[in-house]
């Protein structure tokens, strides 16, 4: 048998993929907290509730209205990012001018709320999606075994991650936004109505969740609790990759999901505290984070 | 009244601090305007109310007619106002034409982006740089071009030639009597007098948060000791 550091091949490629699964959740959940927390400069505890509530989305569409995973996987960050837009409009808006703690207290109110009435409706327990039958089954790959609903997972937040750089980094409503994040008072004197800018972009961090949310749901089963201990970790990954970078919040997505995996392997008992080690080790050394500029 | 702008007894806080106290002046139409005065005075306070930056103020702001106290910041630009502040406000992770073609056009008669890189051909060569990595004296020039576009009826500049060197300097200054030419209106605070003295129509001298002065450029020469003394040049 083939092995590797003396594990076998195949335990060590399955882990590899089970980080790079993690991983992808990892980076399409911290790259909506970096590009929300970038602009808006608010840290956004909602952002577990609003994954969870994009699985829900998925969930109660297939069983009321027969609406399958892939209109879920559209439809989904649609409603989420819309019922985000209205919280940012309504409410959050409204704490920009005081102490950031309060957008803070905000969120973290609202993802209990959030997460609260889901559990009273619901129950704790979690709920079952089916995998869409095209992407049932697996596929042989000659060295492993591949779920391709697991490669499909990993294609697509690859694709959502890419999709989402390219939006912020070369378009034009991409300059408006990095501009406001280094002087939104400037952009607003150009005639840039940033209010409007600030909602479309806490929208767009729900609805990337939300997309993190349908593409986990048949992974992981739909529960309302289901985003409270991911993002614990997610606000690691950010930390480590340094508030509001885009890029950085990717790619540290990627690389701590991949570093969990493997310690897995390795080292199974620390598995679980691996990245909170990264996280304090990254903040001895470089406090603004691996991919942060030095404040 | 005639005036593009109009200023009455404008008052503005920062917080507690009153900076303002009352101040008066007028732009007409296609005119030049220079505020003159010592550090500190109020100057850069005055065109950020008028912009509706500072937004605890209180008093008269009409452009064009149209009272401006009541118009939220993000649509100042497009009552036909630009700005190119002190600190010019190069977006760093905005590339040079990006950062050209942010402000959003307001009106006709801006400039062409053609037009503006003839005008600015360093601008050109550097289209695909960081905005920041260019030199202070191109990225006074990217804060001017960019507005140029936007097609604003008056273009308000604080202090566009402060730190540097001689020849941009007068760089600026063409660039400034060319805009007055296709009939801009301009409002520019100036500490560099020389320079002033040679594009502006007409001064206004400020001290304490208001205007104690205002002439033309013809009684420039009979002012010259009662400006020594109050700007200490
Ligand atoms: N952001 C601010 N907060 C509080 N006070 C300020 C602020 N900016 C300027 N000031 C004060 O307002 C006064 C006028 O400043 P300013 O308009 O910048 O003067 P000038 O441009 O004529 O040099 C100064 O006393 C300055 O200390
Ligand atoms: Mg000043």
């Amino acid at each position: 048998m083939t092995t590797i550091f003396g594990i076998p091949l195949q335990a060590f490629l399955g882990q590899l993929l089970i980080g790079l699964i993690n991983g992808s959740f990892y980076a399409l959940l911290s790259l909506g907290l970096a590009v929300i927390f970038g602009l808006l400069r608010v840290i956004n505890f909602a952002h577990g509730a609003q994954y969870m509530l994009g699985a829900f989305v998925a969930l109660l569409l297939l069983q009321y209205l027969g609406v399958n995973y892939w209109l879920a996987l559209l439809i989904a960050p649609l409603v989420v990012g819309l019922f985000g837009a209205l919280i940012e409009r309504t409410m959050l808006s409204r704490l920009y001018d005081l102490d950031p703690l309060y957008g803070l207290l905000f969120t973290f109110g609202l993802a209990l709320t959030i997460e609260g009435t889901f559990r009273y409706l619901y129950g704790a327990a979690g709920q079952p999606y089916s995998v869409p039958p095209s992407l049932a089954g697996g596929t042989n790959l000659g060295f492993m075994f591949l779920p391709n609903y697991r490669g499909w997972v990993v294609v697509v937040s690859l694709v959502a991650c890419l999709g989402t750089w390219l939006l912020i980094e070369k378009t034009k409503l991409g300059s408006y936004l990095r501009a406001a994040t280094e002087n939104t008072v400037l952009v607003q004197a150009f005639g840039i109505n940033v209010p409007l800018l600030l909602t479309l972009t806490y929208g767009l961090g729900a609805a990337l969740a939300a997309f993190a949310g349908v593409l986990a749901a048949p992974i992981y089963q739909v529960s309302p609790l289901m985003g409270t201990n991911l993002i614990i970790v997610v606000f690691a990954v950010v930390v480590v990759g340094g508030m509001g970078s885009i890029l950085g919040a990717i790619v540290t997505g990627y690389m701590l999901g991949i570093a969990e995996g493997l310690t897995k392997v390795f080292y199974p008992e620390a598995s679980n505290i691996v990245i909170f080690v990264i996280m304090a080790i990254v903040l001895l050394l470089r406090p603004a984070g691996l991919f942060g500029k030095d404040a | 009244m005639g005036a593009l702008l109009q200023v009455g007894n404008l008052h503005a806080w920062y917080g507690e601090s009153h900076v303002l106290h009352g101040v008066d002046m007028s732009v007409g139409e296609g005119e030049m305007i220079t505020i003159l005065g010592r550090n500190g005075v109020g100057k850069t306070t005055t065109l950020r109310t008028i912009m509706g930056i500072i937004r605890q103020r209180r008093g008269e702001i009409r452009f064009a007619g149209r009272d401006m106290l009541s118009v939220p910041l993000h649509r100042t630009a497009h009552a036909g106002i630009g700005f190119v502040p002190e600190e010019r406000g190069i977006f760093a992770s905005l590339t040079v034409e990006e950062n050209l073609l942010l402000p959003p056009v307001v009106a006709d008669g801006g400039m062409a982006l053609d037009e503006i890189y003839e005008l600015f051909p360093n601008l050109l060569e550097r289209r695909t740089s960081p905005g920041t990595k260019l030199s202070g004296g191109e990225q006074q020039m990217l804060a001017m071009a960019r507005i140029l576009r936007t097609g604003v009826r008056l273009l308000i500049l604080d202090e566009p030639t402060e730190g540097l060197a001689p020849v941009i300097v007068q760089r600026i200054g063409e660039v400034l009597r060319k805009l007055k030419a296709r009939g801009m209106t301009i409002l520019l605070v100036e500490q560099n007098f020389r320079f002033a003295s040679k594009i502006a129509d007409r001064f206004y001298l400020m001290d304490h948060g208001r205007m104690v002065a205002d002439f033309p450029v013809s009684e420039l020469p009979d002012r010259m000791t009662m400006l020594h003394k109050v700007l200490g040049v």
